[in-house]
C-alpha cells in the first residue's frame, strides 16, 4: 500500500487557480523534494495534505485512507507533521512543554483525571515528558529545555521546531524551507541532520526548500511546480539539465 | 512539610477569620469586604483563564455571573422558602446547609452551558469580533431577565437571606464566610491544575500561534470551548455567593461595568499569571472599599486649605474617576500589570523553598 497518493488534486482561490491537477505517489521511506519558483504553489500542497485548507477537486490517501474533510489536528494524529516556512514555535513556552504540547492527541486523560491528579494522570504526564526529553537528547538540544525559543539562536529555533515535528512520530514529515534564513555553516548541519533523521527516524520526508544545495544533496526524486502544474520531475541529475525547469526559473532567453 | 504549607496557612486563615466573626471581633462590614475578596478573586482569576492564558479579548463576565447568581438563588428559594412565584417549601429549611454548595454548583454548570453563548462563536472568531460578540451575550443575558417578570424583571430578585438564616439556624457559624472560603480556594486550584497541565498549556499555545496549536495536534476548538466553559462556569460560582452574600439581586448589577471591573482586575495583576490575579483582586477590592473613606477624607482636607469651593463636596462618584485613572497610568508604566505573565515563585524563587502548589 502506498503511503501517500495524492490525486488530481486542485485548488482555487476565487478565480485564481493556485494548483492545478498536482499527482504525487510516495512509496514510503522516500526523501523527496518540491521545487519551483516563488508562487508556485508548493506551500499550498502543504497546506491541503496538512488539512489546512480544503482541496476544491481531487483527493488525498493516506496509507489508503482519505484524508479529505479532517482538521488539521486530525490529520496530524494520522502522522503527518510539518514545519512552517517562518518558525511557528510558541515563543512563551520553554522548549520542553513545546514538545509536550505537541503530543496533546496522545495525552489519554481526561479534565476530571486533570483537577483531581489522578495516578493515571501523573502516569501519562511523566511518559510525555520522557518521551519529550529522549526527542530532544537525540536532537542533541538537552541543554535547551528551560530556555524560550524567542532567546535561542535562529538555527536552534529550527531544529526545536523540527524535534517538534518529529515528537508526533510521524509517517510523514513536511519539511517547509527547512534551510531559510540559515547561513552556509548552518545549512551544513542542516543537510546531516535531515539525513540522519530519514535513516534513523525512518520516516519519509518531503520538503520545500529553495537552496539548490540542500536539494540536490539529500533527495533522490525531485518534483518542480510552477503556476500551480507539475512541469518536470525526476533525478536531480534530470532536473539540472531539464529545459522548462530551466525556463521557470530563469525565463525564456536564458535557453 | 513543603506540600502542606499553603493548604495549613489557607485553613487556618479560613479558621481564624470564621472564629473572629463569630465572636463578632470584626463587624459586618469588614466580613462582608472579605467575602468580596474572594468573589473577586474567583472573577479575576476565571477571567484570567480567557484574557490571560487564551490570548482572546472577552469582556462579558459579568453576564456569566448573573445566570450563576439567577440559577442559584431561584432554585435555593424555590425550594427553602415560602415565596410569592414559587409558593411553599418544597423541602424543610433545616437541609439548606447541606444543599447550599450543590446549588452554587448548579449555578455553576449554568453559567458553564451559557458560556456555550461565546464558545461556539470563538470557533471562527478572535479578537475584537469576539469581544463584541462577548459584550453581545452580555447584553443577552441581562436583558432576558430583565424581562422575565415570574423572577423580578428589573426590579430584581430577593429572598437568599432567608437561607443564610436558614443554614445559621442549622449550625451557628458564619457560614457564608466559610462558603466563600472554601470555593475560592477550590477555584484557584482547579485553574492552578488547569494550566500547569499538558492538557490545559493547550490553551496557551492557543494563544502564542493557533495555526501552530492546530497543525501540531492539539484540538483548539475544544481547548476554547473547555477554556470558555470553565471559565464562564466559576463566573457562575462567583455570581451564587455573590447574590447570598447581598440577599438581593438585580439585572443591573451585573452590566458591563461590572464585567469592565473584571477585565481591569485581569489586566491589573497581569494577563496569564494566577497570583497576579489574585494579589489584584485583593488590592482592587481594598482600593474601592479604602476609597469609601479616602474620599470624605480628601474633601475636607482640601476644604481646610480653600481649595474647593465651600458649596462643592467631592462625592463617591469620583470613584470612578480615580480607577480609571489608575488603570490609564498602569497602561503607561507598567503595560503588562503587577505580575506580567509570572508566578509569584517566579520573581521570589526562595518561596519555591516553602510552598508547593499544584
Amino acid at each position: 500500500m502506498k503511503l501517500l497518493e495524492i490525486n488530481k488534486l486542485s485548488q482555487y482561490f476565487g478565480g485564481l487557480c493556485a494548483l492545478n491537477r498536482f499527482s504525487v505517489d510516495f512509496e514510503g521511506g522516500e526523501l523527496r523534494a518540491l521545487i519551483g519558483p516563488n508562487g508556485a504553489g508548493k506551500t499550498t500542497v502543504f497546506n491541503i495534505v496538512s488539512g489546512f485548507y480544503q482541496a476544491s477537486k481531487g483527493d488525498i490517501l493516506f496509507g489508503g485512507k482519505s484524508l479529505k474533510g479532517l482538521k488539521p489536528h486530525q490529520v496530524t494524529r494520522q502522522g503527518i507533521a510539518r514545519t512552517f516556512q517562518n518558525i511557528r514555535l510558541w515563543n512563551d513556552l520553554t522548549v520542553l512543554d513545546n514538545i509536550r504540547i505537541a503530543q496533546h492527541h496522545k495525552l489519554g486523560y481526561g479534565l476530571w483525571d486533570n483537577f483531581l491528579r489522578t495516578r493515571h494522570y501523573l502516569d501519562r504526564e511523566k511518559t510525555i515528558t520522557r518521551e519529550s526529553m529522549e526527542i530532544l537528547e537525540a536532537l542533541d538540544l538537552v541543554q535547551f529545555v528551560d530556555e524560550l525559543p524567542k532567546n535561542l539562536p535562529y538555527g536552534i529555533q529550527r531544529k526545536v521546531e523540527i524535534a517538534r515535528a518529529l515528537s508526533i512520530k510521524p509517517k510523514l514529515l513536511l519539511l517547509d524551507e527547512p534551510a531559510a534564513g540559515l547561513n552556509s555553516s548552518d545549512i551544513k548541519g542542516l543537510i546531516t541532520l535531515i539525513d540522519w533523521i530519514h535513516k534513523e527516524f525512518d520516516v519519509t520526508i518531503w520538503m520545500i526548500e529553495h537552496q539548490m544545495s540542500v536539494v540536490m544533496s539529500l533527495c533522490t526524486w525531485i518534483q518542480v511546480i510552477d503556476f500551480g502544474s507539475t512541469i518536470a520531475e525526476g533525478t536531480p541529475e534530470q532536473i539540472r539539465n531539464n529545459p522548462a525547469v530551466i525556463k521557470a526559473y530563469l525565463g525564456d532567453d536564458a535557453i | 512539610m513543603k506540600k502542606y504549607s499553603i493548604p495549613t496557612l489557607l485553613i487556618l486563615l479560613a479558621f481564624g477569620v470564621s472564629l473572629l466573626a463569630y465572636y463578632e471581633i470584626i463587624d459586618l462590614y469588614i466580613q462582608s469586604v472579605i467575602m468580596f475578596i474572594g468573589i473577586n478573586i474567583i472573577l479575576s482569576s476565571s477571567f484570567n483563564i480567557i484574557n490571560g492564558y487564551m490570548g482572546e479579548f472577552a469582556c462579558g463576565h459579568a453576564g456569566f455571573m448573573a445566570v450563576g447568581a439567577y440559577v442559584s438563588s431561584i432554585l435555593n428559594v424555590a425550594l427553602f422558602t415560602q415565596d410569592k412565584v414559587f409558593g411553599a417549601p418544597v423541602l424543610p429549611e433545616s437541609m439548606a446547609l447541606m444543599f447550599f454548595p450543590f446549588s452554587v454548583i448548579i449555578g455553576g454548570i449554568a453559567a458553564a452551558l451559557t458560556g456555550l453563548l461565546v464558545a461556539i462563536p470563538s470557533f471562527k472568531t478572535r479578537g475584537d469580533y469576539l469581544a463584541i460578540i462577548t459584550i453581545a451575550a452580555n447584553f443577552i443575558i441581562t436583558s432576558t431577565i430583565i424581562n422575565i417578570s415570574s423572577i423580578g424583571g428589573a426590579r430584581g430578585f430577593m429572598g437568599m437571606k432567608t437561607i443564610v438564616f436558614a443554614m445559621e439556624d442549622v449550625v451557628d457559624l458564619p457560614w457564608m464566610l466559610i462558603w466563600v472560603f472554601v470555593f475560592t480556594f477550590l477555584c484557584v486550584f482547579l485553574i492552578r491544575r488547569f494550566v500547569t497541565s499538558t492538557y490545559g498549556k493547550g490553551i496557551i499555545a492557543i494563544h502564542q500561534d493557533e495555526i501552530a496549536a492546530e497543525i501540531m495536534s492539539v484540538n483548539t476548538n475544544q481547548m476554547k470551548l473547555v477554556a470558555f466553559m470553565f471559565s464562564s462556569g466559576l463566573a457562575g460560582v462567583a455570581g451564587a455567593l455573590f447574590a447570598h452574600i447581598l440577599g438581593y439581586i438585580n439585572p443591573g448589577s451585573f452590566g458591563i461595568l461590572k464585567s469592565t471591573e473584571c477585565l481591569v482586575m485581569v489586566y491589573l495583576g497581569g494577563m496569564g499569571s494566577l497570583s497576579g490575579s489574585v494579589i489584584s483582586a485583593i488590592l482592587f477590592t481594598l482600593l474601592i472599599e479604602g476609597l469609601r473613606f479616602i474620599i470624605p477624607a480628601m474633601d475636607s482636607g482640601l476644604h481646610m486649605v480653600h481649595l474647593l469651593p465651600a458649596s462643592y463636596h467631592l462625592s463617591q462618584v469620583w470613584k470612578w474617576v480615580f480607577i480609571p485613572m489608575l488603570l490609564v497610568l498602569l497602561m503607561q508604566f507598567r503595560a503588562e500589570g503587577i505580575m506580567g505573565n509570572r508566578e509569584l515563585s517566579d520573581i521570589f524563587p526562595k518561596l519555591k523553598r516553602w510552598y508547593q502548589f499544584k
